[in-house]
């Protein structure tokens, strides 16, 4: 698709891919200068008879001077419209494949520091032992205490410390599961550093972003952290044992987390007593099932 | 400060885009719903790019304000937070039209300075 240019100092560059009949693509970006009137012709007209890809550059980029009163520099405007993290989404899809092309069911779950996430993970992957192949990524700023306590569980488990970095990326995990043999896992958990901003926008190629909200904190949560409460499809509501203790309505909690994400699929459990686990199992093994399921089919 | 990282990826794309061409001015746009701070990206930007293509370049940030749609009576509206409900019916249910943007919108290249 080109778009007309002429504006006075904008050069539009534009990608373009051409096929032949025998099957071979090119592409090539070219360049408009200002006036440059589009109508030209790309006069590559190949009859070559041959299977293999190849790929030459064209270099059509015009190159254009101008006069800018005193500046003695020559602007050129490019239209980029390119998301910023255009990157980590590429790397998440990629991540994405491989968790379907394994029949993997992957979560990355989030949570503010302290909401029990580990102590979570720890009886989810004790009472599943056996019953589904599991693994783990932990991520942390720095110490591989979580992943210790895993471990202990007899659960292959990787430990990425992001250093400074508030928030685990798709690069970052796709490293980590250098470490595993995939062919033997059903079960993926990412734990995500501890922090209700950043890690809510970078995809991990997760099939969902799970958030952890204990009833030790408050109950407006969702609402403080719309972004993160918005970006996860599923809430563990935790600690739910210690409800006689605190001052906290699991009504107005769930009616908020339900404002900003009306089809956020709720579980009220206690990683300690156990209360409300069978529920988080069942759909976990749900998920597992739908991920195994999707490559037989493919 | 996950704006950081943010920031980083604009200078990937750019220096993607530039190609060994010094670039002048950047002009994002950055969504209301985005969850990232402007100030903070210009706060990050000065640091990231020292030493880069975008060195010195003039940063412009167009802020694109929130639009949703209410699934259940199809009312269109200005929305700020995931979490205003819709001014017609008073449902929840809404989908986002406009407000998550996170994008490199145009840059603006010097074209004498060609080093690649």
């Amino acid at each position: 698709m080109c778009i007309t240019c002429g504006c006075e100092t904008t050069g539009q560059e534009h990608g373009h891919q051409h096929r032949h009949d025998d099957g071979t693509v090119h592409s090539h970006v070219h360049s408009h200068e200002q006036g440059h009137v589009h109508g030209h012709e790309h006069g590559h007209e190949h009859g070559h008879e041959h299977g293999h890809e190849h790929g030459h550059e064209h270099g059509h980029e015009h190159g254009h001077e101008h006069e800018h009163g005193d500046a003695s520099v020559s602007r050129a405007r490019m239209t980029v419209e390119t998301d910023i993290l255009a990157r980590n989404d590429r790397l998440a899809a990629a991540n994405r494949a491989i968790f379907a092309q394994h029949g993997i069911f992957v979560l990355n779950l989030v949570s503010s520091p302290g909401s029990g996430k580990t102590t979570l993970l720890e009886r989810t992957l004790k009472d599943l032992a056996g019953r589904f192949r599991c693994a783990v990524i932990e991520g942390d700023q720095q110490t591989d205490n979580d992943a210790v306590r895993i471990a202990a569980t007899g659960v292959p488990v990787r430990q990425i410390n992001t250093g400074t970095g508030c928030h685990l990326d798709a690069h970052m995990v796709r490293h980590a599961l250098d470490h595993f043999d995939l062919h033997q896992l059903d079960l993926l958990l990412i734990e995500n550093v501890g922090n209700l901003v950043c890690p809510a926008s970078f995809d991990l190629g997760e099939h969902h972003k799970a958030v952890v909200l204990s009833v030790t904190e408050g109950e407006d949560k969702p609402l403080k952290y719309p972004q993160m409460f918005h970006a996860a499809d599923v809430m563990l509501l935790n600690k739910v044992d210690l409800l006689p203790h605190v001052e906290f309505s699991v009504e107005r909690c769930l009616e908020m987390a339900r404002r900003v994400r009306p089809d956020a699929t709720i579980f009220q459990v206690s990683a300690r007593s156990g209360a409300g686990m069978d529920a988080w199992y069942e759909w976990l093994a749900a998920g597992v099932a739908g991920a195994r399921n999707a490559v037989k089919k493919g | 400060m996950h704006e950081l990282a943010i920031t980083q990826g604009i200078v990937d794309v750019c220096q993607e885009h530039a190609r060994g061409r010094r670039v002048l001015e950047v002009v994002l746009e950055i969504g209301e719903l985005a969850g990232v701070v402007p100030e903070s990206v210009e706060f990050c930007f000065s640091a990231v790019t020292s030493g880069t293509l975008l060195d010195g370049a003039r940063l412009v940030i167009q802020r694109i304000p929130g639009r949703g749609r209410c699934v259940d009576c199809r009312a269109e509206f200005g929305r700020s937070t995931y979490f205003d409900p819709c001014p017609e019916c008073g449902g929840y249910q809404v989908e986002v039209l406009a407000g998550e943007e996170l994008r490199v919108k145009e840059l603006d290249l010097d074209e004498e300075e060609d080093r690649s």
